[in-house]
């Protein structure tokens, strides 16, 4: 018997489960995949505090500076590089957009500089001359998301959780000592559980602990080049934050912005949406003209879920005590340590450093639903 | 602009070719999207110099690949040459990149005949100037005429090497040797299953009889185990194999002086768009590696069908032969045949293609991978050229707990270069599969990503303003 399952290993489960042992628990993890091999490592590995939410800015200023230091709390480097961010307006009313928007970020801790085109090309030559205001924000970067898999693993190892990846949960159910999760592994308990199932939340929280709140599924395309001579230094985007644009270290641009393919929770993400492919990569031609010589690589999609009204799902499941969910971040792979760090320092008993996100406001109800706990 | 025609076809070689001509006889419009200047694909590659009457006494792929194209240019389907598919999806739409930008094309029907790509598994040396693909070899012999670095060492597997040996001492190279990894015995065990085509099994002898003829040393049960020069190509290194392919310890290695190389060790399906296209696959060492799984008619989806060494490797007649196939499944399920015309046409088709496909079978399975050459890889060998990733790398991956391709992609960036793989893939999984201690389909398959082959941006979008862009609604802030 464990002290306590998590269930699911992206950067939501992965760093919950890391915080729980450090704790002094004894962990499980069961992931349905390798870990981070969903949307925490199909990302395009943008730590933008500029262009996060403004209720969800102080989350983001966290989750970064944790991304900067997993040396020292995770024992891996996740790739972290503080390059800055620029976000561009290339109309009035993108520049209304622009400012209102990042007023009300600034308001809340984001350190973000409004500059004209001048400042703008000081801070990046490469960008195009047609835009009108820009904000910077210093401390925007990136990490390499690909990689933080393979750190993660070796982390929660050396805290001593045990791991079982390539294991489908197939239902949780409520016993006198705490869960027992179903799987063709076999069946595996815990005293208590965290439900960290990413875009398939919905699904797992309606099965196994009868509520229901609806996720949409969100299918984001991001596209790289080949290695290229730099041709840009900060993160880029534009007002409306349909683009996100880097260089990495190793020469290849990340294009990415959320600009949408096909894609469920059955089959992933199965199918590019070409005209959307096309505006995505003509925005960011249009942001760095320099990169219309470039060359394409790989176009991918990757699946988010995000609640009705769009902010994170981080507490207590109502109805079943001792069982926890987290996810529905939006930004999720900036402001994911975060998260997991304060539903930890909750599940361990202490007063986590900012609110949770009561799961409650969102819940829908479905007569299909049978109550388990009544 | 979008082209809209009844059937696309993903290839100009014999299966795309064929698909093309028998789909387009029934009356339905056809293009056929091709990398090539002319219909050939590789094993017909259409020369870039003029025909004599000489070229096709000497060449019967010459022949047979001229006849390929005046059967096309007649038929009436359209060519879209030198044209890089990019882009498929059900429905169906496809894009491809060519010399005047992209062309969006629209269809109710898919025929993929992508063809293979060639398995070469690195060995020290191998990124030497002077080293190339034996199917490199193909493309300079057959379209311009010219030979490797003369004399060229010929070293892999399978009827190719004879092929390319044979053709070098035609065109007026010299060959150092021929080092192949079959042995004699292998060879003539797979005679019953060659003797179901006796045309293609007499060529094939006629390559081994003239290379004695010209003396030229043949090792069997061999390969090259380095491959030495200071700048370029001065000497590779021979031993004997076992039974697994893996290099005999403590047997007498050979050098042998050569300023080329020509290398291969098989085929392997180039599927693709089959799997951008999520259609399933299986793990078939015998047909080279992952294959679609389809259905006897060559039909692997709504829309979609499979014809040639991409569906598994069969073989340029047996590639032919299912282009056939699958361009009348097309037009039979376009409506254009009815089922008791299809079964009147289709029957003789699907008895040749057997029979083709036993030949092609035999060979295919003759050059299937054997685990001993990727396992005697050298730690310090570079396995993915476009990241740079040695055998090491790929070991501390599975060390480090990766037990999949793609968590080894993630993790080390091996085959997330341009070339998504395609020449380090089948190493590195035979690699994994061997760290792991499972198999091939353990370990499964790296994700094909679009546009598949690095796409030029200039080429994709065109000239466009700033209003031209879709801008959807943005999330709330």
């Amino acid at each position: 018997m464990h002290d306590i399952m998590v269930i699911g290993g992206g950067v939501m489960g992965c760093t919950t489960a890391l915080r729980l042992a450090q704790g002094g628990l004894k962990v499980l993890l069961i992931e349905r995949e390798g870990l981070c091999m969903q949307a925490s490592g199909v990302n395009a590995g943008t730590l933008s505090v500029g262009i996060k939410r403004a209720s969800l800015i102080q989350y983001a200023i966290r989750g970064s500076n944790l991304w900067r230091t997993t040396p020292e709390w995770a024992g891996f480097d996740a790739g972290f590089h503080q390059i800055g961010g620029l976000t561009l307006a290339f109309n009035d009313e993108e520049a209304e957009m622009l400012t209102e928007r990042m007023d009300a970020r600034k308001a809340n801790g984001a350190p973000i500089e409004m500059v004209g085109l001048n400042r703008a090309k000081e801070i990046e030559p490469g960008i195009s001359n047609k835009a009108v205001l820009a904000a910077y924000c210093p401390i925007d970067g990136y990490a390499n998301s690909n990689e933080i898999g393979s750190g993660f693993r070796g982390a929660l190892k050396r805290a001593g959780v045990e791991i079982k990846e390539f294991t489908r949960v197939d239902g949780v159910e409520r016993e006198d000592q705490g869960y027992a999760a179903r799987t063709p592994a076999g069946i595996f308990r815990g005293k208590r559980v965290v439900i960290a199932g990413g875009v398939w939340l919905e699904e797992l929280l309606k099965r196994d602990f009868g509520i229901n709140i609806p996720i949409t599924c969100r299918t984001n395309m991001v596209s790289v080049t080949e290695r290229l001579p730099p041709v840009m230094r900060n993160v880029l985007g534009i007002a409306t934050s349909l683009l996100t644009l880097k260089q990495s270290t190793n020469g290849t641009v990340l294009i990415g912005g959320g600009w949408q393919g096909k894609g469920d929770t059955k089959r992933g993400g199965y199918e590019i949406v070409p005209e959307n492919l096309l505006s995505n990569l003509r925005l960011a031609c249009y942001v760095i003209p320099e990169l219309r010589k470039a060359r394409i690589a790989r176009t991918w999609l990757g699946i988010e879920g995000n609640t009705q009204d769009v902010m994170p799902i981080v507490g207590d499941i109502p109805g079943s005590p001792g069982a926890f969910v987290i996810g529905a971040v939006r930004g999720g792979f900036t402001i994911g340590p975060c998260m997991g760090m304060l539903l930890a320092q909750y599940i361990l008993g202490k007063e986590p450093e900012l609110p949770l996100f009561d799961p409650t406001r969102v819940i829908v109800p479905d007569d299909t639903i049978e109550r388990v706990a009544s | 602009m979008t082209q809209s025609y009844d059937v696309i076809v993903l290839g100009g070689g014999p299966a795309g070719v064929r698909a093309a001509i028998a789909a387009r006889r029934q009356g339905l419009t056809v293009a056929v999207i091709d990398e090539g200047r002319r219909p050939g694909g590789q094993v017909y590659r259409a020369p870039n110099f003029t025909v004599s009457a000489a070229d096709l006494d000497a060449n019967p792929d010459l022949v047979r690949g001229e006849r390929l194209r005046a059967d096309f240019a007649g038929s009436g389907a359209e060519l879209f040459a030198r044209h890089r598919a990019w882009f498929a999806a059900p429905g169906i739409k496809v894009s491809a990149a060519g010399p005047e930008g992209a062309t969006w094309f629209e269809s109710r029907a898919l025929i993929l005949a992508t063809g293979t790509s060639e398995r070469a598994i690195p060995v020290p040396g191998i990124t030497l100037p002077g080293v190339i693909g034996l199917a490199a070899a193909t493309v300079l012999l057959k379209a311009h005429g010219a030979v490797p670095g003369s004399p060229t060492l010929v070293a892999g597997v399978g009827p190719l090497l004879y092929a390319v040996a044979t053709s070098i001492l035609k065109h007026g190279g010299q060959v150092a040797a021929v080092v192949d990894l079959s042995r004699p015995g292998e060879w003539a065990a797979a005679l019953p299953g060659m003797i179901s085509r006796p045309d293609l099994l007499a060529r094939g002898l006629g390559w081994m009889l003239s290379l004695k003829r010209a003396g030229i040393p043949i090792h069997h049960g061999s390969t090259v185990t380095a491959i030495r020069g200071d700048v370029n190509v001065q000497e590779v290194e021979i031993c004997p194999v076992d039974g697994n392919w893996a290099p005999i310890a403590g047997a007498r290695r050979k050098t042998i002086a050569a300023k080329g190389v020509a290398i291969g060790h098989g085929l392997t399906p180039a599927s693709e768009f089959a799997r951008i296209l999520a259609i399933p696959h299986r793990f078939s060492a015998e047909r080279g590696g992952w294959i679609p799984t389809l259905a006897p008619d060559r039909k692997a989806m709504d829309g979609v069908y499979i014809a040639g060494d991409c569906a598994g490797i069969s073989g340029a007649a047996a590639a032919e032969i299912a282009g056939t196939l699958a361009g009348l499944s097309a037009a039979r399920d376009l409506g254009a045949l009815t089922d008791a015309k299809y079964a009147e046409l289709a029957l003789p088709v699907s008895r040749s293609l057997a029979r083709a496909e036993r030949f092609g079978w035999t060979i295919s399975k003759l050059m299937s991978l054997r685990p001993g050459l990727a396992r005697a890889i050298a730690s310090d060998t570079v396995v993915c050229r476009c990241e740079d990733v040695a055998r090491e790398t790929i070991d501390d991956a599975a060390k480090a707990g990766a037990t999949h391709v793609n968590q080894l992609k993630s993790l080390t960036r091996c085959g997330m270069g341009p070339c998504q793989g395609r020449s380090c893939g089948e190493a590195a999984a035979e690699i994994m599969a061997a760290d792991t201690n499972t198999s091939r389909e353990a370990v499964g398959a790296w994700t094909a990503r679009t546009p598949l082959r690095p796409l030029p941006l200039d080429v994709l979008l065109g000239s466009y303003v700033y209003e031209d862009i879709l801008k959807p609604p943005p999330l709330p802030a």
